[in-house]
């Protein structure tokens, strides 16, 4: 019981720390919303072919956006020593890096997923392509997160992450964008989206049992050095 | 068996006059091989009947591409054994590995757009191999970048094995992710390259390739080796070993 405890303790740290500071817990949401509405004022009005792009345009806004937090994610807590705290307490570090980073979703993913609809439809997406779409991006941004979670583990200690991270972690990312986008793809198309969703599902599974671990081993080596 | 040769390698000061005896020889076999490859391929091996001389530049562009595969598994094991073993030797191993498999890779990409230009119409398209080759490229750098990002070596190359760890269970995700991403397309008529690309190779042409392929890895050996030895003499410059061998070459 004591582990839940510890664990949803962790959760609630992370949240109740994001909710006394909400503007910056709405940065990710705005960057969001803001790519994707620049995005049509760069082609011509009314441009048709639109729908065409808008899977790849809410993908590429979701990892954008889901990215320029991250890199904060574990950066305060190394910073003010908590860190070490962290990971001299009994908790696990790879259970405690779960906790963080879930905690971490609900407060940059979600608010991504369910917004979805609403770009779906503005973009001109048919209903069953903005579903295919939301529920692409409901199991692909945990990915998105766990992943540059690692990253942002690796690169905790360092002066100039916030380029860095990116460039280590979206080439890794090429898999989610590749069968969240194809899942919308595939509906608009008429076919069942359902093989690129449960590809999503799977990478998310397998995410999240190896990668906490390998943050956990990344933190721990920025803590050595 | 006896194992005690190999620990006496992961010493620096061992491997280190070791690669001095090695690094040459497997450098002149390289570029022998290389050499003799590159007469053959050029002058020996019959034009193909398809795509007549251009084809000739398999010779550097399948060499190339198949060792910058095998790099990165090397990089993602000499990462285990770094984090595993904590052993010096396979941390540089790790960050000596990356910018050569870097250069492989961008060597097999450049080599493949040239034979794309005149076989494909276009140097780039969105295949699932170039694409794939791509993103392996994009991990070398993003390894590149992370060791040069740190300011203590030890833990910059801890950093990049678990990097690499990571890439490895990923290149294959990524690499079959991609096939299905184009698979989804209708084949297009300028891409159907299977037919090209696996042709039941005569063997006046195959045995250039393959002693090609061996060059090039003899030519991977010597570079990784020699990498290896600049890093050591710059991390342990204050070791003993390090002056005794500086005063040895003069």
């Amino acid at each position: 019981m004591s582990l839940v405890r510890a664990l949803g303790s962790t959760v609630g740290r992370e949240l109740r720390l994001a909710a006394r500071a909400p503007a910056e817990a709405a940065q990710p949401l705005l960057f969001y919303l803001l790519v994707v509405a620049l995005f049509p004022l760069g082609v011509a009005p009314n441009e048709p072919s639109l729908p065409v792009y808008a899977p790849a345009l809410v993908w590429i806004a979701a990892l954008l956006a889901s990215l320029m937090t991250l890199e904060r994610v574990f950066r305060n807590d190394y910073e003010d020593g908590t860190l070490e705290q962290l990971a001299l307490a009994p908790l696990p570090l790879p259970l405690t890096v779960a906790a963080k980073l879930a905690a971490h979703w609900l407060l940059g993913g979600l608010p991504l997923v369910l917004a979805a609809p609403l770009l779906a439809s503005g973009l001109g997406l048919d209903a069953a392509t903005g579903r295919a779409l939301t529920l692409a991006l409901l199991l692909g941004t945990p990915t998105l997160v766990l992943l540059g979670g690692f990253a942002a583990a690796l690169t905790v200690g360092l002066p100039r992450a916030g380029v860095l991270l990116p460039i280590l972690v979206l080439p890794m990312l090429s898999p989610v964008l590749i069968f969240g986008a194809g899942a919308a793809r595939a509906a608009a198309q008429g076919l069942d989206p359902a093989a690129p969703l449960y590809f999503l599902a799977a990478l998310l599974a397998l995410s999240l049992t190896l990668v906490p671990f390998a943050a956990a081993a990344a933190l721990r080596n920025a803590l050595e050095a | 068996m006896n194992w005690t040769w190999f620990h006496r390698l992961g010493s620096p000061p061992t491997f280190f006059r070791f690669a001095e005896k090695l690094a040459p020889w497997l450098a002149a076999l390289a570029l022998l091989l290389i050499g003799l490859a590159g007469y053959a391929g050029l002058f020996l091996a019959p034009p193909d009947y398809q795509q007549g001389d251009a084809f000739r530049i398999i010779y550097v562009h399948v060499p190339t591409a198949a060792i910058s595969l095998s790099i990165y598994v090397l990089m993602a094991v000499a990462g285990a054994v770094a984090l595993i073993w904590r052993m010096k030797l396979a941390e540089i191993a790790v960050v000596s590995a990356a910018p050569i498999g870097a250069s492989f890779t961008a060597v097999a990409l450049i080599t493949g757009m040239l034979w794309g230009k005149p076989m494909w119409g276009a140097y780039w398209v969105w295949d699932a191999r170039l694409t794939s080759e791509l993103v392996l490229f994009f991990l070398y750098i993003g390894v590149i970048a992370l060791n040069s990002a740190f300011n203590d070596p030890r833990a910059a190359a801890r950093a990049c094995a678990w990097l690499a760890l990571v890439g490895v269970v990923n290149v294959p995700i990524v690499k079959y992710s991609v096939e299905w991403w184009n698979s989804l397309h209708q084949g297009s008529t300028l891409l159907s390259v299977q037919a090209i690309q696996k042709p039941k190779m005569s063997f006046d042409m195959l045995w250039p390739l393959l002693m090609s392929l061996a060059g090039f890895y003899l030519l991977f050996g010597a570079a990784l080796l020699r990498r290896m030895q600049n890093l050591l003499l710059e991390r342990e410059r204050r070791a003993r070993w390090v002056q005794d061998w500086l005063g040895e070459q003069n």
